[in-house]
């Protein structure tokens, strides 16, 4: 048994080995599939791409990877970017809460300071600034559950206030929009984005606060440093596409 | 205990207990091998613990393969769903996955039509019985059954039948199986926050691991993958807490067209994250 053990794991190892090249050569595939569709929509052949309406499309939200993060020119590009396609509100988030503390580089690094305006760097608050006419929130990790926890502890404080009031006899009874006011209360309550980019390894929103996110489209775009603005633009075009039903 | 070898033995038997002929349980007792030698190389890297699956694609299904007709059986689509969650489940404990959970239904879905949401009662509660009964699949494979959810929203027949399934396999020490039924995460915070309040007795504030002790998936370790199929993005309010860390992946086959390759496939997939994943996780954990 030991011997067959011996001889076997090597195999294991090797077939297995050879299933994860299989995997990559097909993400390799997919990602020429990809770069060949952007330097299509970047040469303005297709005019589909050039005029995308953006109704639909009232926040986006952008989860970038801590490390990459700290890339704060990539930030600022994508920043750029995004304000001349014409979006009008974006939530930036990184689960450390890089992004946090740089918001005073997106201010220096402006051609004109004077458009941005930034608020003081509160490590458990969102930070909202405007910039280019695009109004920024920058929130991390700690604007998610532990703001819950606070919306909690806000609704107990007035449960415990109005204990005389018969219905309190039968317990707490919350809604979902006593939840949601409860948010705005305690300095929570940005809105929920109609679609979430991913600049990182993997897909995964990183602990962006759940209560936002129900509806919210989710599309990875790989890692910061190759952000292209055309594929930028084709996430936008496939979105303004989108039909949800709502569960119906 | 019976071996998972006997266990597995039991359930190709109860799979295939309308096939009399000698082939199909040769060729059933070959697949097994065969899947046991792929989850064996599987298994020389990371398997998930928990894989949650929101199950699009039923209607669509239906109405491709033109099964969706005035007269017909509207449950069509989702009756052939059912099989792709059985054989789903059966591979994923197979492979050593110890807990699935599947988004059966919305609290959204209450706005379906009052026939298609009785319809879809009806079948949950037809379902739940042939899994729960002494030669279903709860039995053979040893499951402890979990319904998460808003329960009392459910027609009263499948609530009692999914509380008769829960306490028959509560004991039950084999791999967990979680049903989301009348389900939202939103509801589920909302649950976890009054259920908080509520525990409160003198403690003076109300702590993240509180809620997290009163979130309906108490117990159960946060999913490793979630998979949507039908190649949708969204996560229509489903464990939203939960997925911090969670690969969320949407391959684009519809529910039903769902098969072991595609699992496979998503296993390879979380393989290539998981070192990140990991990563990410306990950085967060080491500053709480």
């Amino acid at each position: 048994m030991i011997e067959a053990s011996v001889i076997a794991s090597p195999i294991l190892g090797v077939v297995f080995c050879l299933l994860h090249v299989i995997v990559s050569l097909v993400h390799t595939w997919s990602h020429l599939v990809h770069q060949i569709q952007c330097l299509i929509i970047s040469s303005g052949l297709l005019s589909k791409y050039q005029n995308i309406n953006l109704n639909r499309l009232r926040h986006l939200a952008v989860v970038i990877d801590s490390e990459d993060a700290k890339n704060k020119s990539k930030v600022h590009q994508l920043l750029c970017w995004l304000s001349d396609i014409g979006v009008k509100y974006v939530i930036l988030y990184d689960i450390e809460g890089v992004m946090k503390k740089s918001d005073k580089a997106y201010e220096k690094s402006s051609a004109n300071p004077s458009e941005t305006k930034c608020m003081d760097f509160a490590p458990n608050m969102p930070l909202i600034f405007d910039m280019f006419g695009m109004t920024v929130e920058i929130i991390s990790y700690t604007d998610g559950k532990e703001a819950v926890a606070k919306g909690a502890n806000y609704l107990c404080s007035n449960y415990l206030k109005n204990q005389d009031d018969t219905l309190n006899k039968l317990g707490p009874k919350f809604t979902e929009p006593d939840i949601s006011s409860a948010l705005k209360a305690v300095g929570h309550d940005g809105p929920e984005p109609d679609l979430l980019l991913v600049y990182g390894p993997a897909r995964c929103h990183l602990g962006f606060p759940a209560w936002r996110l129900r509806y919210t489209e989710i599309v990875h775009m790989g890692p910061l440093t190759s952000m292209k603005l055309s594929a930028v633009v084709k996430v936008l075009y496939d979105f303004s596409k989108k039909h949800q039903n709502y569960g119906k | 205990m019976s071996t998972i070898s006997e266990r597995f033995s039991i359930l190709q038997s109860h799979l295939e207990k309308n096939c009399k002929s000698k082939i199909s349980k040769i060729s059933g007792y070959v697949g097994f091998i065969m899947r046991k030698l792929l989850f064996s190389v599987l298994s020389v890297g990371p398997i998930p613990a928990h894989v949650a699956i929101i199950m699009d694609g039923n209607r669509r299904f239906a109405k491709r393969r033109s099964l969706l007709q005035d007269s017909i059986d509207p449950a069509s689509g989702h009756r052939l769903g059912f099989r792709s969650l059985i054989s789903t489940i059966q591979y994923s404990f197979e492979m050593g996955v110890k807990c699935v959970t599947v988004y059966a239904f919305s609290i959204d879905n209450f706005k379906r039509s009052p026939q298609e949401v009785q319809m879809l009662m009806d079948l949950m509660r037809e379902k739940i019985e042939e899994m729960s009964a002494e030669d279903g699949v709860f039995k053979a494979l040893d499951v402890k059954i979990n319904f998460w959810g808003n329960l009392e929203l459910m027609t009263e027949p499948t609530r009692l039948s999914a509380k008769r399934a829960m306490d028959t396999t509560v004991h039950n020490k084999g791999p967990e199986l979680s049903v989301c039924v009348a389900y939202t995460s939103t509801n589920e915070i909302t649950h976890a926050i009054e259920a908080s309040v509520r525990d409160l007795k003198g403690k003076d504030q109300v702590q993240v691991s509180d809620l997290e002790r009163n979130l309906y998936s108490a117990g159960c370790v946060e999913p490793d993958i979630i998979i949507r199929t039908s190649g949708e993005t969204r996560l229509s309010n489903f464990l939203l807490w939960q997925s911090d860390f969670t690969h969320l992946q949407n391959p684009k086959p519809l529910w039903p067209e769902f098969s072991l390759r595609h699992l496979v496939w998503a296993v390879l997939e979380y393989q290539r994250v998981y070192a990140y994943l990991k990563n990410k996780k306990e950085g967060i954990e080491k500053n709480k």
